[in-house]
């Protein structure tokens, strides 16, 4: 479904990511993980075709089609779609605006909007008059109402209570759980993989990535022994010459 | 004569601009109708008997109050004003009456190159209640042309008056509005202003004086301005008793045109209160947005403030929605949208809803 082949992503005068590759198969989600600053979110904006994510070598392909070049709308309509870590506040726009342009079917919308505890949310301005939570929680009803093949989640989870974890993971798993469907989540707490299931797992560091695992047994080792553990593994396999 | 009887006065070339100047040719939503093409009266009728409404030049000869008011706000304010106006609407709310539905007013210039000049009278009642929509605009035909219109406003105690204003011209159309309005005890005076068609200029700088105790003044304004436009638009508040308030706030966006955004509040009178804002956002590096707030007063007890921004639509909301979807070019129209924000102009949910849609059908064809 996605494939990355040998990229390198540079940011401002920066190299951020390095040779990067990685296959996600459609039924098949799979997790990132690695200390902040690593390049995570760099490898999603950089799949998306944000600006300043300059791609400087290798292909991003979509289901057969190399995506490098086009538009972040074009990737949207060949069925990529990302929930934002830190979403832009946007004064004057509703989310329910974009809920229409996302759904003509309104039953649709006021159902996961309660599910999701945001039917008091709708009129109002997206992002501005939302707490942290609140926007996690907004980011995942439009992601669904967008309805992506690929889902690209920037830590869904970060800063939202237990109830709602739980609340958003369940409407998470019932959405990947549709055939054809497949994500590429970032995690730092581990929550999300209680309700989730993701059969890969991968570790990036500085930039490359490593060490591809179950997710579950991932997160268990680096909870215990941190990242460093990660690092002197590169370091054992020879990563520092 | 039933509903929907100034239709007949409307011809099929006028229809899409008068309607997007506020006009229902139904009349189902208004409670009064009156329609000048450049000097001409052509229509003014009123469906309630709490609402007088007729061309000013028939009123100052039959009406005592249309004389006796006529000129009386600019004097007030030792103003000048031009004499050579012909025609323009008289309109009188009585006592005590709650107007429901809005009173519609349009002057529309028709022919190429007229100099179109109105002297308009409004008169509110004490305790009465009144939405008033005037739209001014211009058929395709006069690409050319000139308006001028000057209205007095006279809110008598504890009465309301909510005036939007939409202007829908052409190209190569001067506008120059002159307003006063006069505010007694307790009168509430709301005015809206809308434009977002394109116009060669317009300059404006309506003003309200609140001599009567507890009233209160509030200007809102949406303006769109495309390139080779100016928008030279203020306003300005007169606080000249205890407890009376004033609140300005203006949303511009330049589109390449050149917008100067005044707004002036004059405490002359201890335990006042104002507030100024103005927004702005450019569209283009080849637009200009000037914001002037003025605020002045010689005494203590006042309480004034103003708040002023000027940026662009940043890339982050943009590629934002993108990300759900959306073009470029649709995300900056709804950025937009949200931006020239409805909400400011007080309307109630009927007026709203109609204004909004408005809206957006001229800004879907901006975009």
């Amino acid at each position: 479904m996605l494939e990355i082949i040998n990229l390198s992503v540079q940011v401002g005068k920066k190299m951020i990511l390095r040779d990067i590759n990685l296959v996600i198969r459609k039924d098949v989600p799979a997790v990132l993980f690695g200390p902040n600053g690593s390049g995570k979110s760099t490898l999603l904006k950089a799949i998306m075709g944000f600006s300043g994510y300059e791609v400087k070598k290798g292909d991003i392909v979509f289901n057969g089609k190399k995506i490098n070049d086009l538009p972040i709308e074009k990737r949207v309509s060949l069925g990529l779609g990302i929930m934002f870590q830190n979403p832009p506040k946007i004064t004057g726009v509703k989310l329910v605006q974009i809920a229409r342009f996302l759904s003509q079917d309104e039953q649709k919308i006021q159902e996961l909007a309660g599910r999701l505890s945001l039917r008091n949310h709708l009129d109002r301005d997206i992002n501005a008059e939302f707490s942290g939570g609140e926007m996690k929680r907004s980011e995942l009803f439009q992601i669904i109402m967008q309805d992506p093949q690929m889902l690209l989640l920037d830590e869904p989870e970060s800063g939202v209570d237990l109830e709602n974890i739980s609340i958003m993971g369940k409407a998470l798993n019932d959405y990947l759980k549709k055939p054809g469907k497949s994500a590429l989540m970032i995690t730092h707490t581990g929550y999300i993989l209680d309700y989730v299931k993701a059969d890969n797992g991968c570790v990036m560091i500085d930039g490359e990535l490593w060490c591809v695992g179950k997710p579950k047994e991932m997160f268990e080792s680096i909870r215990k022994n941190g990242y460093g553990k990660c690092k002197e593994c590169l370091h054992v396999q020879g990563r520092d010459s | 004569m039933s509903k929907g009887e100034i239709a007949k006065h409307i011809e099929a070339q006028e229809k899409e601009t008068l309607a997007s100047s506020g006009m229902d040719a139904s009349e189902e939503t208004r409670s009064a109708s009156f329609l000048q093409k450049d000097n001409r009266v052509f229509f003014s009728r009123s469906l309630s008997s709490d609402v007088e409404i007729l061309d000013i030049r028939e009123a100052l000869e039959k009406i005592p109050a249309a004389k006796e008011n006529y000129g009386r706000a600019f004097k007030a304010l030792n103003r000048e004003y031009p004499q050579d106006t012909e025609g323009g609407y008289f309109i009188r709310i009585k006592k005590d009456a709650v107007v429901q539905m809005p009173i519609q007013a349009c002057l529309f210039l028709k022919s190429q190159g007229f100099k179109q000049k109105v002297h308009n009278v409004v008169i509110v009642e004490e305790g009465a209640k009144v939405y008033l929509i005037t739209g001014c605009s211009a058929s395709t035909a006069a690409k050319e042309g000139f308006h001028l219109g000057i209205s007095e406003f006279f809110i008598h105690k504890g009465a309301y008056l909510n005036f939007t204003m939409i202007h829908s011209w052409q190209e190569e159309v001067s506008v120059k509005p002159m307003s006063i309005a006069l505010l007694d005890e307790g009168a509430v005076y709301v005015s809206n202003y809308i434009c977002m068609r394109p116009v060669k200029e317009i300059i404006m700088y309506p003003t309200a004086v609140l001599s009567g105790e507890r009233s209160r003044a509030s200007f809102n304004s949406l303006v769109l301005s495309h390139p080779n436009c100016l928008h030279d638009i203020g306003s300005r508040a007169i606080l000249r008793a205890k407890n009376t308030q004033a609140e300005m706030t203006a949303r511009a966006v330049s589109m390449g045109g050149n917008v100067i955004s005044r707004g002036h509040i004059k405490a002359e009178s201890p335990l006042v209160k104002g507030h100024l804002e103005c927004r702005g956002l450019m569209l283009s590096e080849k637009g200009h947005i000037y914001a002037i707030p003025e605020m002045e007063t010689d005494f203590r007890d006042v309480d004034l403030s103003h708040e002023a921004a000027i940026g662009k639509i940043s890339k982050d909301e943009i590629e934002y929605l993108c990300a759900r979807g959306f073009s470029q070019n649709e995300a900056q129209s709804i950025i937009v949208r949200g931006f020239m924000d409805v909400n400011i102009l007080g309307l109630p949910e009927m007026l709203r809803k109609e204004i909004s849609q408005i809206e957006e059908q001229t800004l879907k064809g901006s975009f």
